[in-house]
């Protein structure tokens, strides 16, 4: 259990996606202007951040690894060099099954998240999520906390962002660093804020 | 070179540049470029895939149906990255490791996929082919820009060749180690876009809220 808790600080806050590596920018820049759409993107990465890492740890361990395809007799196959189009092809099908499942079983959050999620298909957290899975070898396990970590982390530091923005239009910001310069520099000094979290054990 | 290939080559680099002013592919931009070398590497990279998408887009264009393109581009650019990121593992494995999962993000690329959409689904192969070089080399130039600014003030070096001697070898340089963090690419980026606005007056966005002076008769 402590494992677990600690891999899910270390994924939200320490190597926190967006402000340690940059993942999911081009969203986190654009969808920040206003505190109750990032709350709903926010959950929308959440929830499929959640799902797509352990589909996709379960297709990398049991179909693409090296020597995974022995259950079907095959062995000494190593498909792994097929990941990237698997992965990319497993989290746009599982936003299309969420989409459609929300909006027969859950209109209310259908509604809420809206456009929200097709456009999250494209966002590089999701696909770097599990690329890191893959790289750092988690088990199925490791692979939900991650996963959801990773998504609790996203979530926090773009909603924590849309309400420093939100503040920020009543202030004299020079002509130049007008709307997107200005979001670097808070986003650059939220960053050095979440460097305080590293080294943090549990 | 006529006007108008010159164009489609050209204005992505300053007037329409998709790092800082489309906030497009903003990710690698700001991940790889610790260091010059993966910074190029990512230039390279990119603009191999995104031309090479933007002509096997245009090639298909009036055979797809309009209601699965997304998916069909989606597959070509996998495709396209998969051999990009087997030739970096084969050839220059040392690189590959350093870029980690970002040679891999280029599938999520919104340059990518945003250019086959915008540009090659429209056009014939030939320009389509040139949008995709422009577009990458847009977007190198700024990557090469952070890298080298990092690089350069964060380890003294272009490259791996020392340009700034540094304390540690007897010169005069203390490296600035933030460079190599990531805050510093953030500054980066944001001052980068203050000098390109200051430059370009056009490209400045009006505040979504104008604080006015307030005289003092008004107030009373």
């Amino acid at each position: 259990m402590d494992a677990y808790l600690n891999l899910f600080i270390k994924a939200a806050f320490i190597e926190n996606l967006p402000l340690t590596f940059f993942l999911g920018m081009c969203t986190f820049l654009a969808i920040s202007k206003k505190i109750e759409t990032a709350i709903g993107l926010g959950v929308a990465v959440i929830v499929v951040e959640t799902i797509t890492v352990p589909a996709n740890n379960l297709i990398y361990q049991y179909l693409l690894k090296e020597d995974a395809l022995q259950w079907a007799g095959l062995s000494g196959v190593d498909l792994s060099f097929l990941g990237l189009i698997s992965y990319i092809g497993v989290i746009a099908a599982i936003v299309q099954i969420l989409e459609m499942v929300l909006d027969r079983f859950f209109p209310a959050l259908y509604n809420a998240l809206g456009i929200f999620l097709p456009l999250v298909t494209v966002n590089c957290a999701i696909m770097g999520a599990s690329l890191f899975m893959v790289e750092r070898e988690y088990d199925f396990g490791q692979s939900v906390v991650f996963g959801f970590g990773a998504g609790f982390g996203w979530a926090l530091a773009l909603v924590a962002l849309a309400g420093i923005r939100e503040r920020l239009k009543y202030s004299d910001v020079p002509d130049g660093l007008q709307g997107l310069g200005i979001t670097f520099i808070t986003a650059g000094l939220m960053s050095l804020g979440f460097m305080a979290f590293s080294g943090i054990q549990l | 070179m006529n006007e108008e290939t010159k164009k489609v080559v050209l204005d992505p680099m300053v007037d329409n540049n998709p790092v800082v002013l489309q906030i497009l592919g903003i990710c690698p931009a700001l991940a790889v470029t610790t260091s010059l070398a993966t910074a190029l590497t990512m230039a390279i990279a990119l603009t191999v895939v995104v031309s090479m998408s933007n002509v096997f887009v245009s090639m298909i264009r009036n055979s797809i149906p309009n209601n699965i393109r997304i998916i069909v581009q989606m597959t070509i650019i996998a495709s396209l990255v998969i051999i990009v990121d087997q030739t970096l593992q084969a050839f220059a494995y040392d690189l590959s490791k350093r870029l980690s999962v970002f040679v891999g993000l280029i599938i999520t690329n919104c340059i990518v996929l945003g250019r086959a959409e915008a540009f090659a689904s429209k056009n014939p192969v030939g320009l389509s082919f040139l949008d995709g070089i422009g577009s990458g080399l847009g977007f190198g130039l700024v990557l090469i820009l952070v890298g080298s600014i990092r690089e350069c003030l964060g380890s003294g070096s272009l490259l791996g060749y020392p340009i700034l001697p540094l304390v540690t070898e007897d010169g005069w340089y203390y490296p600035i180690g933030l460079m190599l963090l990531a805050p510093s690419a953030f500054f980066i980026i944001g001052l980068l876009i203050w000098a390109l606005r200051s430059w370009k007056t056009e490209q400045i966005e009006s505040p979504s809220y104008q604080i006015r002076a307030v005289h003092r008769t008004e107030v009373m």
